[in-house]
């Protein structure tokens, strides 16, 4: 397993993706920075949670168009697995890699706790280790995490079964409780909650270890 | 030239920001006030000497970075 972690100005989840990673997959993980425009051959690109660039303009707007980008949008088109959890899955609908918007929580409260979700799909390279529909419990840190898209939109998702995750009690107003969807063709996956903070017991859980599992067994 | 670019959410995205402005203003007992909508605003200065061609690189701008089209629109202003 060949993985790489991103890192903006501003990310703050770069280290704790990486560590997880390399848990999981006992294997070093490269780290790249956002000006970088060589990637070596990867098989993961994992884009972090944190405030990019001060959440200026939008949340993930202005890393969505940073060097690397280009680079992770081309590999991501060759069919790399590419993971944003967080603030990685705003900047991941910034730069058109998936469809919707991240919009302010309906609570205008920055919701920093727990949650209760279901797994929406197993069938991804995400999500293969998980028993479908399976409830779990991730911890979300966001300020604007509201999931929106279209009315076509969000019947595509549906309809190609692109919803991987969804809120069993939904903490910031998303549509149709959505927490994380996946591309057209299943490999990049974005997601407001974090599994690679729930991966050990004494840190609270480790419903977040199937994931990783998954992209082993996967891509590996 | 100066260019100003207004972008606003699309109509039918919830604003849960301008809701509590509404709210709050409901509460000071200013009445009858409606559809409170949060707009944000650009300003830039541009070398381009024709008005057309500056239009169209700002447009450009909105649609590559300043909007994001999912949810929002934006109009601009040219003054020279």
């Amino acid at each position: 397993m060949r993985a790489a972690v991103i890192t903006f100005p501003g990310s703050n989840c770069d280290r704790d993706l990486a560590v997880a990673m390399e848990r999981c997959f006992d294997k070093p993980v490269a780290r790249i920075w956002h000006q970088d425009t060589d990637l070596p051959p990867l098989d993961l690109i994992g884009i972090p949670g944190g405030f990019s660039f001060g959440d200026y303009l939008r949340c993930g707007a202005i890393a969505a168009r940073s060097p690397v980008m280009r680079e992770v949008a081309r590999q991501a088109g060759r069919g790399v697995a590419v993971l944003g959890i967080c603030n990685g899955f705003q900047v991941l609908t910034e730069a058109g890699l998936l469809p919707g918007a991240l919009l302010r929580n309906s609570g205008l409260g920055f919701v920093c706790r727990t949650v209760a979700m279901q797994v929406a799909t197993a069938s991804s390279p995400f999500t293969g280790s998980f028993a479908a529909d399976a409830p779990i419990a991730l911890p979300v840190a966001h300020h604007d995490g509201n999931y929106q898209i279209d009315e076509d939109g969000l019947k595509r998702l549906e309809d190609e079964d692109r919803v991987a995750f969804r809120y069993l009690e939904n903490p910031n107003g998303s549509m149709a409780g959505i927490a994380g969807v996946l591309s057209e063709r299943r490999n990049v996956l974005g997601m407001m909650p974090h599994p690679e903070r729930a991966i050990e017991p004494l840190l609270g859980g480790s419903d977040g270890l199937p994931l990783f599992r998954s992209l082993m067994g996967a891509l590996a | 030239m100066k260019a100003r670019v207004e972008i606003s959410l699309r109509p039918g995205v919830l604003d849960p920001e301008a809701q509590t402005i509404e709210r709050s203003l409901a509460s000071l007992g200013f009445d009858g006030v409606g559809h409170v909508r949060r707009l944000k605003v650009i300003e830039l200065d541009l070398a381009h000497r024709d008005r057309a061609a500056a239009e169209k690189a700002v447009a450009a701008m909105c649609e590559q970075l300043l909007a994001n089209p999912v949810i929002e629109s934006y109009s601009i202003d040219i003054d020279d």
